[in-house]
């Protein structure tokens, strides 16, 4: 469960300060579906990045279960993105030099689990987003909906409490789009995690079962 | 996952490892063939100074010359060895008087030295070995004049009728060797380590103090003597035990070799030297020994194997220059751009690859691993770079081994012209001349290999690696990962 109080985002700019989330406070229960929408520069992507443990607030707190993440130093906040959360991004965000397996195992390499274990649950988690016949294709080898897929697998083969997805659709066409969403949405529903998107999509953000509206950093609920 | 992911990107960023490894594998060839190259300088260098000066010794000591005064040691005013005669000398027959005088002294332009000195420098700390010898000049007069007639008070213009000719005339003749005094218990410094025997036998501790010489072999066959037979010095038959063949630019060789007491007792020298020839007990001692020796002897000439290294010229000369200018800071410059090189490309890597690290830190990758990951990739590349450049520097020794350059080298040294033939470098000028003798010799340049440049050049690829990794590994520790996703976006 995330519990947001009171939380403030700044960013120095050239000559003005800006405010990227203003005074949010709210709560997320386990296992929510929530879809972020919003203008661009409206604070979506702030608000996730503070979500996964990637910022720490200028003020308030962040609680992940028992963990203030606002309070945590990097390496615990780096041990709690690897086993807790997993992300998935618009631009796909896989390492071109890797194959879709290596792709995943990045994933649990911080983890410290050993190479037999690591490639058996690499290989199970491409099988379960459908791409276990394209385990030794490098990503240029794959389209935008593969690799989002390979991503996906890269995020759930950790067994994550949270997904968090930044515009997962937003590099593909509508037909993979709702291939995409069908999948994170299945996932959602079969493991019973929460799952946090962040879309302009309309089409994408009516799956969730609760919508928040940002813009200009104040957080509002979406009815 | 990190040997699998540091393989991909090696093999999949194959232009920047090529470039960086290109780079180091430069470098590396240069250090090792400069070094190969100046070793093999280094060694032709002392091997002409081993010829010149003899084989292991580190230092010379000599007593700086002063101003003869005359009669001393038999020398006139000027330094000139002199020759007196007494109305009785010489044999009178047919009208002509044959005179006939040798004399044994110091070689001019030397000086000599108590040889309570070599007991000093036997003293000095790090001395492993030290010798004396006695250069010596053995000139003998040979003449024939007429009588001379006197009658009454007034002398009798008309010209005698004896004579080499019959009709008053004269005939002189002044041969010269050279005699060199040496200890012949102490074979191990000195000048008979730069001689080869050729036939006899040389000395043993048993010949001190007996009357035997060795001869130059040169010398021997323009005096026709031989193995066996006598040699008159100063007056005394020495017998000829052995030959000896010495380099023409040796600076101790001699027409002859005697034993230092004998030598010393026949001269009139009794318990002097004119040179000191010693061996430090390491290379790392040379500096140390010499200062300590002019510390123990201010008066004496104290030189090392560097400062006579100075007298060696010639295109080897020409080379050492090159390599300790030139050479070495090419290897520097080359080394400390390959590491820049290196440093860049890393550093420029990290950059293009921050989407790539901001998305393995979301992933929960720390910082120590993703520095790791990429000082490992630098590590690997200039490990790659070393092993080439190791590969590309022997190739380019074995070339030059192959091509063999030739050096020449001349090694000046300073000597006494002498009165007749022999080996003394130099011979030909007037009597008793100092002169600036120059001997060239051509040396087939070796570069040689060694175990320890290897290993110096694989470990400055390694630490090139080492460098550019924790460098470019600290870029990307410090990337935010909310930030290196934020420039992606």
């Amino acid at each position: 469960m995330y519990e947001l109080k009171n939380v403030s985002k700044s960013y120095e700019q050239t000559r003005r300060r800006v405010t990227a989330l203003d005074d949010v406070s709210l709560s997320i229960p386990d296992g929510q579906m929530v879809a972020i929408q919003g203008p661009t520069g409206g604070g979506k992507s702030t608000l996730l990045q503070m979500l996964g443990a990637l910022e720490r607030p200028t003020k308030g707190t962040v609680v992940l279960g028992n963990a203030e993440l606002s309070a945590l130093p990097d390496t615990k906040l780096a041990s709690i993105r690897a086993r807790e959360v997993g992300f998935v991004f618009q631009s796909f965000n896989l390492i071109p030099t890797l194959t879709a397996q290596e792709n995943v195992e990045t994933a649990l390499a911080p983890l410290g689990v050993p190479g037999v274990e690591r490639r058996a649950r690499a290989a199970a988690a491409l099988e379960s987003v459908g791409l276990g016949d394209r385990a030794s294709h490098r990503p240029d080898e794959l389209s935008g909906g593969q690799q989002q897929r390979v991503a996906i697998a890269r995020a759930l083969v950790k067994e994550p409490d949270v997904l968090l997805a930044d515009e997962p659709t937003g590099s593909l066409d509508e037909e993979t789009r709702d291939e995409i969403m069908d999948l994170l949405e299945g996932i959602w529903r079969d493991r019973g995690l929460t799952l946090i998107v962040v879309t302009h999509d309309s089409a994408v953000a009516k799956r969730a079962e609760r919508r928040l509206h940002i813009k200009q950093g104040k957080v509002t609920e979406k009815k | 996952m990190f040997g699998t992911y540091l393989v991909r990107e090696l093999t999949n960023r194959r232009k920047q490892t090529a470039i960086i490894a290109t780079g180091m594998a430069l470098a590396i060839a240069l250090v090792i063939i400069v070094n190969a190259v100046a070793a093999g300088v280094s060694a032709a260098q002392t091997s002409v100074l081993a010829s010149v000066y003899g084989v292991g010794t580190d230092i010379t000591v000599t007593q700086t010359p002063t101003a003869p005064t005359q009669g001393s040691n038999g020398t006139r005013a000027g330094g000139g060895p002199g020759f007196d005669f007494g109305a009785a000398d010489g044999r009178t027959a047919d009208g002509s008087t044959t005179l006939s005088q040798t004399h044994l002294g110091v070689v001019r332009g030397t000086e000599t030295f108590d040889a309570s000195s070599l007991d000093t420098i036997v003293g000095v700390e790090n001395v492993a070995a030290a010798t004396g010898t006695l250069a010596l000049d053995n000139i003998t007069f040979n003449g024939t004049i007429p009588t001379q007639r006197q009658s009454g008070g007034t002398t009798d213009t008309t010209p005698p009728p004896g004579g080499l000719d019959g009709a008053g005339g004269s005939s002189f003749n002044v041969d010269t060797f050279t005699v060199l005094g040496l200890d012949v218990a102490g074979a191990a410094v000195g000048p008979l380590t730069a001689v080869t025997l050729t036939d006899g036998r040389t000395f043993t501790a048993a010949d001190a103090g007996s009357d035997v010489v060795v001869v130059d072999s040169a010398y021997a066959t323009s005096a026709s003597l031989a193995v066996g037979g006598t040699l008159s010095i100063s007056g005394t038959d020495f017998e000829i035990i052995g030959l000896v063949a010495s380099g023409s630019g040796a600076a101790t060789a001699s027409n002859t070799y005697i034993p230092l007491d004998v030598a010393q007792s026949l001269a009139g020298l009794d318990g002097k030297l004119s040179s000191i020839y010693v061996q430090a007990a390491s290379s790392n001692n040379i500096s140390q020994v010499q200062a300590d020796i002019k510390n123990a002897l201010p008066d004496a000439t104290v030189d090392t194997q560097a400062d006579l290294a100075s007298s060696v010229s010639g295109s080897l000369s020409t080379a050492s220059g090159l390599l300790s200018s030139l050479g070495t800071w090419l290897s520097v410059l080359v080394l400390a751009a390959a590491f820049l090189i290196a440093i860049l490309f890393t550093i420029s890597g990290v950059t293009r690859r921050t989407r790539e690290f901001g998305t393995l830190k979301a992933i929960g990758w720390s910082n120590r691993r993703i520095v790791g990951q990429v000082a490992g990739e630098s590590l690997v590349q200039g490990t790659i770079g070393g092993i080439l450049g190791v590969a590309g520097g022997l190739i380019g020794i074995l070339l030059i081994n192959l091509f063999a350059p030739t050096l020449t080298a001349s090694a000046t040294v300073q000597r006494v012209a002498g009165f007749g033939g022999g080996p003394r470098a130099g011979g030909g000028g007037a009597p008793g001349e100092t002169a600036a003798a120059a001997t060239t010799t051509d040396i087939t340049l070796h570069a040689p290999v060694t175990g320890t440049i290897i290993l110096v050049a694989v470990a400055l690829a390694i630490l090139g690696g080492i460098l550019a990794g924790a460098i470019g590994g600290w870029r990307a520790s410090r990337l935010r990962p909310a930030e290196a996703l934020r420039s992606v976006a």
